[in-house]
């Protein structure tokens, strides 16, 4: 049975478009991170594929807002680029500084491969525009798992300097990753109805994947999970900044129809 | 086209359409159509003459959509068509499977190996399709970069003749 927009109730409407704003900010936060390395990657073929991601997650965020359009008229631009950081709904994971490479690429591993897991279980929705949005954009996100596993393992068994820092940066993550996923107002709803993935169920999956390789595969040290992470509406103080650069050209230009 | 100064001949058969859409070059691979790619999915014409045109993008994040959308317009524009709306479908999901065999050959001529068959293969696959060298056919190659110059290619090069070249993803 496939739901469409009118069989949605107010209260799924509401959450559905909770669920999806916090997907798109989550994405649109780690592109930019991921573009801020570009021109400063440590070799010019991870310059090209670390924009080339952070390309790709764009290209979902606008899917995931496109989607919203559809439930509510809101301009995916709009909220993109005139959104304060106390609007946005991202996570505290992908707000993070980019860091070093290891810290970049360890991030985005354990974003990709919950982003893969999610978008996997989601083509199964019940709500036949995200069904087909999950087809379309987890083709694309088997590559970045790809790319990113290998990276975690070519670090974490390169020197010891990389492996220290590979292990630093696991330490500083994992307390934040588990906040991807926390489920936002009125989740348990869309899940009963077969509207969206069940996060425990992913965070299951999750946990195993990420177990199996960076543990037993790459050998680093998987720190103890932390305390109940903070809720999407608690930001980091790197957000504000990051928005102030990133929304600077829209926010000058705010009748532009071209940027 | 018209002759001399008689409006266009508005030929109200979607094949024209077809044909015309045909020559829309890819943005990013001018070698190959945009028909040839298979991102047209369906073309109708209906008797008020109004012109819908479907197209699937081969990934969301690419920057040539606009060209595309644009490309598309003008082209039906072109066969004298006022009344023309161009939609975008994501399903089913483009794939290379849908690259035609045409294409493919002029994609190995360009320099580009083409697609291998894309499948479905696992979410978590870590070993790379096969991927023939386009200009000695060798498949003693190396995957030198996972992403190149646009998101729908990987960086190669072949071990036989030593030439560097762009592999299309399968997708």
């Amino acid at each position: 049975m496939t739901a469409a927009i009118e069989a949605l109730s107010t209260a799924q409407t509401q959450a559905l478009i909770r669920r999806l704003t916090a997907l798109a900010d989550d994405e649109i936060i780690l592109a930019h991170r991921g573009g801020e390395w570009t021109g400063h990657a440590p070799i010019l073929e991870e310059d090209i594929a670390l924009a080339n991601i952070a390309q790709d997650e764009l290209g979902h965020a606008t899917l995931y807002l496109g989607l919203r359009t559809e439930l509510d008229g809101t301009d995916p631009d709009r909220l993109a680029f005139f959104r304060d950081a106390d609007e946005y709904t991202s996570t505290r994971f992908v707000e993070l500084p980019r860091g070093d490479w290891a810290f970049t690429m360890l991030r985005q591993f354990l974003y990709d491969t919950f982003e893969a897991l999610w978008l996997e279980a989601a083509t199964r929705s019940t709500y036949a525009p995200l069904a087909a949005v999950a087809a379309k954009a987890v083709r694309e996100e088997k590559f970045h798992v790809q790319h990113t596993a290998l990276w975690a393992e070519r670090l974490a068994l390169g020197t010891e300097e990389s492996r220290r820092r590979t292990q630093t940066a696991l330490e500083g993550l994992w307390p934040h990753a588990a906040q991807l996923f926390q489920p936002v107002e009125g989740e348990a709803e869309l899940v009963a109805a077969g509207l969206v993935p069940d996060l425990g169920a992913v965070q299951a999956r999750w946990h195993d994947l990420v177990t199996r390789h960076l543990a037993d595969k790459c050998g680093l040290i998987l720190p103890e999970t932390g305390a109940e992470p903070a809720p999407r509406t608690v930001h980091t103080e790197h957000l504000a900044p990051l928005l102030a650069e990133m929304q600077r050209v829209a926010r000058e230009h705010p009748n532009a129809e071209v940027w | 086209m018209a002759h001399g100064e008689q409006p266009p001949a508005i030929d109200h058969l979607p094949s024209a359409v077809w044909k015309a859409l045909a020559a829309v070059p890819d943005p990013e691979i001018p070698v190959v159509s945009i028909t040839d790619m298979g991102m047209v999915r369906d073309v109708t014409v209906d008797s008020g003459g109004r012109v819908q045109v479907t197209f699937t993008p081969t990934f969301s994040g690419c920057p040539a959509l606009h060209v595309i959308r644009e490309s598309i317009e003008q082209a039906v524009r072109a066969l004298g068509v006022q009344d023309v709306e161009v939609r975008s479908t994501l399903t089913p999901p483009w794939t290379t499977d849908w690259i035609n065999e045409d294409a493919r050959e002029r994609l190995r001529q360009y320099g580009i190996a083409p697609p291998a068959p894309a499948g479905e293969g696992p979410l978590i696959q870590l070993d790379a399709e096969p991927t023939r060298c386009p200009r000695c056919s060798s498949l003693n190659v190396r995957m030198t970069a996972s992403f190149g110059p646009t998101l729908c290619k990987r960086m190669y090069v072949c071990d036989s003749c030593k030439e560097p070249f762009e592999g299309f993803k399968s997708v």
